[in-house]
């Protein structure tokens, strides 16, 4: 299962929601304002790190250059829509809005 | 007789790319300008991502709006406030940002809302 976030962490319980639900290995992607979260130095990164201890998480470039997050927290994978079409295929898909 | 000046606020909550509440809510404070009116503009929350630098979204296949908060001094909109926690929460200092601006805390921005004629949200 491949879990989804778009909203900021700051005004969604996403992240809280990954947390509970998705099994160790399963992949997280974060687009739109969810990249938010993969912004270094917020106070969310203990948790973006904590998360990346047992999950792969990934980032979508584009949203990532259109909000200037240039140092994601480090572990996370950066995609272009490519690779966001590759983990579509791959997995089934839970988007936690 | 010209009236006097409103004391009109805006305040900016959402982050820039994924509603269109913010891309609205700058045309509305650039209209206000025309006005004479005396305006200011408060980035709290999220709000403060709307004037973070090196914001590209050429990838996204839009043009983007950011680079327009930097064309309020030309309508005298010069009363810009950022809210203190919002910036340390997301690791940002005044350096990162677009435009020049004031630092509150959530207290001093209160009370600037108290002293209003009326305050919009975007």
């Amino acid at each position: 299962m491949l879990h989804t976030i778009n909203k900021s962490p700051f005004s969604s319980k996403s992240l809280d929601l990954v947390f509970e639900f998705a099994a160790a290995k399963e992949p997280v992607l974060l687009y739109e304002d969810g990249v938010y979260a993969a912004q270094s130095g917020t106070k969310f990164e203990p948790e973006i790190a904590r998360l990346l201890k047992t999950n792969p998480v990934y980032a979508l470039q584009a949203d990532l250059k259109a909000r200037a997050i240039n140092n994601p927290v480090n572990g996370i994978k950066v995609i272009n829509y490519d690779g966001f079409v590759d983990l579509v295929a791959e997995h089934k898909v839970q988007n936690w809005l | 007789m010209a009236e006097t000046p409103k004391k009109i606020m805006f305040v900016m909550q959402k982050p820039p790319h994924g509603s269109i509440y913010p891309y609205e809510g700058l045309e509305f404070i650039l209209i206000s300008g025309a006005y004479e009116q005396d305006i200011s503009l408060v980035f709290l929350g999220d709000g403060v991502y709307n004037i973070k630098k090196d914001q590209d979204t050429s990838e996204l296949g839009i043009k983007g709006f950011v680079k327009t908060y930097r064309t309020l001094e030309g309508y005298d909109i010069e009363k810009l406030y950022v809210d203190k926690k919002s910036m340390e929460d997301r690791g940002m200092t005044v350096d990162d940002l677009i435009v020049p601006v004031e630092v509150k805390t959530s207290k001093e921005i209160n009370a600037m809302m108290n002293e209003q004629h009326a305050v919009f949200p975007c």
